[in-house]
Formats: C-alpha cells, structure tokens, sequence
C-alpha cells in the first residue's frame, strides 16, 4: 500500500478537482490579461496601472495568484511524486523528494507574499 | 484480498483460459494483471513514448517552466507597476532580443500547458478516452499549440 503525506488535500479526489477548479481560474486570467494587451497596444502607464488598482483585477489577481499557488504544488508534487523515486535515485529517494518538494512549497509560498506585495502595493 | 489472489500467482495449479483470464476463482482479467508476476518495466528512459505520452510528458515540462518563469513574469510585474519610470524601464528591456526570446518561450509554455489542458477538461468529460480518439486529440493538441506558438512569435517580433 501507498502512503502519501505530502499531497495537497490527503486525497486524491480532491486534489484532482482542485486541479481543475485553479485551472479553469488560470485559464480564464491568462487570456484576459494576454487579451488585454493585445487589445491595447501602446498601452501607457496610466491605463496598466489603473488596471491593476481597479477592485475588480484585484479580486481577479488575488484568486488567481490562490489558485496558481494550489495548482503549481499539485502539479510539481506529481511529478516529483512519479519521477524522484527509488527507481531514479536509490535509497535515499525519499529524503531528497521531501527535500525537493519543500524547496518547491517554501518557492511558491515566497512567490504568493511577492505577488500580494505587488498587487496591494499599488 | 491478496489472501484470495496470493494462489493465483503463486500457484502452478491455477488454470487459465488462453486470454489469461484466470477461471477458477472468477476473479477478472484484469486483477489477474495487476498482481502477477509477470516484468514490469515502468522505467520511462527505456520506453519509447507513443503521441499520447509524449503530450502527457511536454504538459508536465511546461509546467515546471511556468512555475520558474512566474519569478520572471512577477519581477516584471513588480517593476511595471511600482512607478512611471520602472513602466518604461520594462517597455524598454521588452525590446531587446533576449527578453522577447524569454517572453516568447514563456507564452510557448502558456499555450501547449493551456492547449493540453483544455484537452484534459475535455476528457474528463469522457469525451475522446478511446484510444483512437486519444492519439488524434494529443496530435490536435501539437498542431493548435504550434499555430499559437507560432503566432506568439508573430506578435512579439
């Protein structure tokens, strides 16, 4: 039997459609944004900062940058899961995966403070 | 359940029907692959990858790149946003080849992560789970992904 302790939810149904749920608010925010600029060209300072003020594109910001958090340790603690494994990496599989994986939380987690820093610094 | 499974593998005086289906104790063709002993080689490094794996493979690449590229896109962010100045400093940096080669390999990353997954919301959906369906979608994924790769590159240079 496999024992996993490291995923996001402790099951994996769940963590399957948390996968889904962030990526459709990933989806959604990055063609918003890639439309938005493409639909402006020339944009100035003005319009991109008044942007991102608005309460709206930070409510929008916000729950992506949650769900890009959820969605980014989901995907990575995968694929460490499926490849950083005894088969590849020998007895000390399992330290070196924690180790990874932390390494990826501890990243996302400074990222996601970085992120509100940006958005509620405006 | 191993109890009722363990004479099946182990024993000799299990008899089979040629399709493998184990008929004495009625237990179906595929719990009998799942627990015998027969090689199993999952190590990917051997395996030469179908169309669908190797869809499944670039999902997981680009993923792990946009998780590092998220630095990047959130330092230009940082820059863009905290001033006039650090706007145009960004405008400017954005003109050289190297950052459109960065921006343009990130949007790469976007588009076949995004195409990819779309295709996988789709298949949750139980739509084109056969396995003729399945190599088609994952070769549609390449060719949608590649045309706004390639558009991408169109609007950045």
């Amino acid at each position: 039997m496999v024992t996993n302790v490291t995923n996001f939810s402790r099951s994996g149904l769940y963590d399957w459609m948390a996968q889904r749920v962030t990526a459709v608010v990933l989806a959604a925010y990055s063609l918003f944004l890639l439309g938005y600029i493409l639909a402006n060209p020339g944009m100035g300072y003005a319009e991109w900062q008044g942007l991102f003020a608005n309460s709206w594109m930070r409510i929008f910001s916000l729950m992506s940058l949650v769900a890009l958090s959820a969605h980014a340790w989901i995907g990575l603690w995968s694929v460490t899961t499926d490849y950083l494994t005894p088969m590849t990496l020998g007895k000390w599989a399992t330290g070196v995966r924690f180790l990874v994986q932390a390494l990826c939380g501890v990243i996302m987690f400074v990222l996601f403070v970085w992120g509100v820093q940006i958005l509620w610094g405006i | 359940m191993l109890t009722v499974v363990t004479p099946m593998v182990t024993g000799t005086s299990c008899k089979c029907l040629p399709d493998n289906s184990p008929c004495s104790l009625g237990l179906s063709k595929c719990e009998y692959a799942v627990n015998s002993q027969r090689p199993v080689n999952l190590d990917l490094r051997t395996i030469k990858l179908p169309n669908t794996a190797i869809s499944s493979i670039l999902h997981r690449i680009t993923g792990v790149i946009l998780f590092v590229g998220i630095a990047v896109l959130l330092y230009g962010l940082d820059k863009s946003l905290v001033s006039e100045q650090g706007f145009a400093e960004v405008k400017e940096c954005l003109t050289s080849p190297l950052a459109k080669f960065v921006v343009w390999g990130l949007l790469s990353g976007l588009m076949y992560h995004l195409t990819a997954g779309i295709r996988h919301l789709i298949m949750d959906l139980d739509i084109g789970v056969s396995l003729e369906s399945g190599k088609l979608g994952a070769n549609l994924v390449f060719i949608i992904s590649a045309i706004l790769i390639v558009l991408m590159g169109v609007w950045i240079w």
